[in-house]
């Protein structure tokens, strides 16, 4: 049926035909060897263990409990029903005013009522991945950039930059401080662009920050306001991970920043995105959010919104359940407190074993430092035992090099995508592995030493219920070796 | 639908953002406004404007409330919250195959099962605004350009160019021979673009057209085939009211042409598809772009990404789609209906003295006001519109807002209201010019 076409490649777009998409980049090997075998406790127990998807499945019950007693927010039940017809023709890019009024209650309350949202500034949008992008789109040409502190998530760089023709240019953080984004970093940063003639257009940060975890303190905060300010560029906060904040009192949105000192910058320069992907555990429904204090955004990214608009059969559910304050409330404790023991128990029982990870208390996820097990300190090394932790350990946990790490040997691991007896057996996992790896390097050193025979620094291992002589055979036909780190 | 006024200027944004691409200050939003202002009700507000510049399809909402009186189970998650769970966290952009099937099949349906579809060729996005955005995204460089037939639905300009910086050159088409499109009219818009150095990358069809109301009929479809396929380029056709065609042997998708021609050169052809008109649903934001091109799938569905559809809404529909009998029951008897309220409208400008373009599909009516201008132009059929709106209270769609190159034409939706309200609005225009005839009314001019 397909025929083959000359000039294929000049007969679509250069956005279709380039890599943009983002797909080639090793973020999504790991999801494929995850979908080719699937983890399952009764029919797969040997299986992948999905670890590289950050959605949040802890509080389905709380959620499933609301809707079997609010039929009404359904439009589909008698008791929802006579809405039908007036919702599904409702098609008004402001979108319903109740449900921009839930968000507006909702975001507030996740923030601990610090601080108010306004529901006329609340603009729908495709998702976060269609908010960022419209975002783009609203404030930078093609060729002009963003600043973005690294690590970050792997999907800006299509989000941001794919259709958009928008540059992204790293702020370099490192392990050194933890991470945290400083003066310095942002200053060199800008320079660099400066200096390859390319306009930067603002700073996007993710606070709660992904992958690393953690939240911006206040006084970071206020440095990046001066900052942005100063060059008069804008500030986009994607606050899509503030409802994981395990001890929500600490977290500071920009919102606070704003309210608190109303003269530290240009409000024009300010934006939220934000969406219900992570804190409700809502991916499908899409429903992403612009929050600008730009009149003009506001405006421009609304009429964009008839790109992306979130059905109305949704926003009407969400209308009534994010409206209830009891069961808000209720919900993001409950969130908050399974978060954290599940983060607490994941982290603790691997100190136990020496691995450690960034200290961190937001998010779906934790900050995994590897770095000891690679053979070098290189991003060759860190993909090399990255397919041993998926092809041997059977985990797919993302790479830091997948997020712009600047330093091998850390990695992203989920955490809150999976019933406590999955999480349970991962560990299990991670500590066998752990344990064999010291197994080995305890029974290599006797071995050396009896046997006499001239082994190399490096030695190469591989996690197997082989015997150890076969393993340390340099004939032996392994092709998946086990590293370890000389440090 | 209220317009946001922009009043500040602004530092520091995009040139997209700041243009007028969006088309909003456009008259077919002007309407809009005064409709807003003052929308008509039966009881409440006697003689406030009617709304007849909206293509909504409201005549057969009983008949989908009736469905969900009757499928409780099957459009709800369960008792089970693994039901629920599922739904919530599924954001896969191939979309739940369920629905996918369901829409490939509904297609067909509407097709009077002369084409078929394949699911795997499904692409969902949130509406037919972002699949002919995407599709443009995927098909055209910023500078480019796609032809397309006059008159055409004003979303166009917005959804066609505004962020993908694609351009739209127009095919023109004449009442003389209905509007329909020829051969030299596309030769003509090709070449014009290429004096302009502009690449022309494909031609976008609306089939049935909006704001004609009729269908392209099977000669021009091979013709434009041809055009096509000689210069190498793509054909999007938007079969967005595919449902409303009155008779269902009036119409040929191009899905059909392809199929006799056994897909030879299909892969440059591209079909956009939505449940807004037909279904009525333009609050689900339910759209498809199905194409021949397997590229242009796997591409399309990368960045459906930016727009997919929400899972819930996914699951209802994949439901009540996937029921045979109704959705058999429903195309049937909607077409009965749009076709009735067509006669209706026609009937009625008809004894005002107002004639109509033969119309076999769609929400609307293509009315000829041409005779009552002062002169052939759109300033004089603004002038008409204004007066309309303001005397009659009625809000319809200038031509000129939809590009139709000759003065004089209006859309007309009927289908947005009710029999009672659509009686008012005929009785308001033949009240009007009874009142024109007998000089009783402020001139046109």
């Amino acid at each position: 049926m397909e025929v083959g076409l000359n000039n294929t490649h000049k007969f679509l777009s250069k956005i279709a035909t380039n890599d943009g998409h983002g797909e080639n980049s090793p973020y999504f090997d790991g999801w494929k060897a995850y979908d080719t075998n699937p983890y399952h406790p009764l029919t797969n127990p040997s299986g992948v263990i999905q670890m590289g998807l950050a959605e949040n499945q802890l509080c389905f019950d709380l959620i499933h409990e609301w809707l079997m007693n609010h039929p009404e927010a359904s439009i589909c039940t008698p008791q929802g029903g006579f809405d039908f017809k007036e919702i599904a023709l409702f098609q008004d890019y402001h979108g319903l005013p109740e449900f921009r009024a839930a968000i507006a209650n909702f975001m507030s309350r996740v923030r601990g009522s610090r601080v108010k949202f306004d529901p006329d500034r609340i603009v729908m949008s495709g998702g976060a991945t269609g908010a960022h992008e419209t975002v783009a789109f609203c404030l930078a040409n093609r060729g002009e950039a963003f600043l973005v502190p690294t690590p970050y998530y792997p999907g800006f760089d299509r989000d941001l930059k794919w259709r958009t023709g928008v540059e992204l240019i790293p702020v370099v953080c490192e392990s050194s401080n933890n991470f945290k984004v400083t003066l310095e970093a942002l200053e060199d940063a800008y320079d660099k662009a400066k200096e390859s003639n390319i306009k930067v257009k603002g700073l996007l940060i993710t606070n709660p920050s992904n992958p690393l975890g953690t939240f911006f303190d206040k006084e970071t905060l206020k440095t990046l306001v001066g900052f942005i300010n100063e060059k008069n560029i804008h500030l986009v906060c994607d606050e899509i991970y503030a409802g994981t904040v395990t001890n929500g009192n600490k977290f500071v949105s920009i919102a606070e920043i704003l309210e608190e000192v109303p003269t530290i910058c240009d409000h024009n320069l300010i934006h939220i995105v934000y969406s219900l992907s992570k804190d409700m555990g809502f991916p499908g429904f899409r429903v992403g959010i612009i929050y600008s204090y730009n009149d003009t955004v506001v405006s421009i990214s609304r009429k964009m919104s008839s790109f992306g608009l979130v059905s109305t059969q949704t926003q009407h559910m969400i209308a009534s359940m994010l409206s209830q304050n009891d069961f808000v409330d209720n919900f993001i404790h409950e969130s908050r407190t399974r978060l954290a023991h599940r983060h607490d128990m994941i982290t603790r029982e691997l100190a136990e074993v020496g691995i450690g990870s960034l200290e961190s208390n937001a998010g779906l996820f934790f900050w995994m430092d590897l770095r000891r097990f690679l053979k070098e300190p290189t991003f060759e090394a860190e993909m090399t035992f990255w397919r041993i932790i998926i092809n041997e350990i059977k985990l797919n946990v993302s790479p830091g090099s997948s997020f712009h790490c600047n330093e091998p040997g850390w990695f992203r691991v989920c955490f809150a995508n999976m019933d406590d007896a999955t999480v349970m057996v991962a560990i299990e996992r991670i500590k066998s592995f752990v344990h064999e790896t010291r197994m080995l390097e305890i029974k290599t050193k006797a071995l050396a030493k009896t046997k006499k025979q001239c082994w190399q620094n490096n030695l190469t291992l591989k996690l197997s219920s082989r015997r150890l002589e076969e393993i340390m055979s340099p004939h032996s036909p392994l092709n998946s070796p086990m590293l370890r780190a000389q440090n | 639908m209220a317009i946001d006024i922009v009043q500040k200027p602004s530092v520091g944004l995009s040139k997209i953002a700041l243009s007028q691409t969006h088309g909003e200050n456009s008259p077919y939003f002007a309407g809009w406004k005064a409709y807003d202002e003052n929308p008509y009700h039966e009881k409440h507000n006697p003689s406030g404007v009617i709304q007849m510049g909206l293509a909504e399809n409201q005549v057969s909402f009983d008949l989908l409330e009736e469905f969900l009186e009757n499928n409780q189970e099957a459009t709800s998650w369960g008792k089970n919250v693994s039901g629920f769970k599922e739904n919530a966290l599924f954001q896969d952009y191939h979309g739940l195959l369920a629905f996918r099937k369901a829409m490939a099949s509904f297609m067909e349906q509407v097709r009077g099962g002369k084409s078929k579809f394949n699911p795997e060729r499904v692409v969902l996005t949130a509406g037919a605004t972002a699949a002919n955005e995407l599709l443009t995204f995927i098909l055209a460089n910023p500078g480019d350009a796609l032809l397309v037939p006059t008159p055409y639905y004003p979303g166009f300009d917005r959804d066609l160019r505004w962020r993908t910086g694609v351009e739209i050159v127009p095919i023109h088409c004449e009442s003389s021979n209905n509007f329909q499109i020829t051969p030299e009219a596309l030769e003509f818009a090709y070449d014009h673009a290429s004096s302009k150095n502009m690449k022309v990358r494909g031609v976008l069809i609306t089939n049935p057209s909006n704001p004609l109301g009729a269908t392209i009929q099977r000669k021009v479809l091979e013709q434009i085939l041809d055009f096509v396929t000689r210069k190498n380029i793509h054909l999007i056709s938007d079969e967005i009211y595919s449902g409303s065609v009155f008779h269902s042997d009036e119409f040929v998708s191009i899905a059909e042409i392809l199929e006799s021609r056994n897909y030879k050169d299909s892969e440059r052809c591209h079909i956009v598809y939505s449940l807004s008109k037909d279904l009525g649903l333009p609050g689900f934001r339910v759209g498809t772009v199905y194409s021949y091109n397997d590229q242009v799938v796997t591409t399309a569905r990368r960045m459906s990404s930016f727009t997919l559809i929400s899972s819930q809404t996914q699951f209802l529909l994949a439901s009540m789609l996937s029921n045979k009998e109704f959705t058999e029951k429903y195309i049937k008897i909607n077409r009965e209906r749009l076709h009735k309220r067509y006669e209706t409208i026609v009937e009625g400008l008809k004894k005002a003295g107002i004639e109509c373009l033969k119309g076999n599909a769609g929400l609307f009516c293509w009315m000829n006001l041409s005779p009552y201008l002062k002169e052939a132009t759109r300033e004089s059929e603004l002038e008409i519109w204004k007066t309309i709106m303001e005397e009659v209270k009625l809000n319809i769609s200038p031509g000129s807002s939809c590009r139709c190159s000759e003065a004089g034409w209006f859309r007309v939706c009927f289908a947005n209201m009710s029999e009672e309200t659509l009686e008012v609005a005929l009785r308001r225009l033949h009240e009007f010019m009874d009142r024109r005839r007998n000089g009783q009314v402020l001139s046109m001019e």
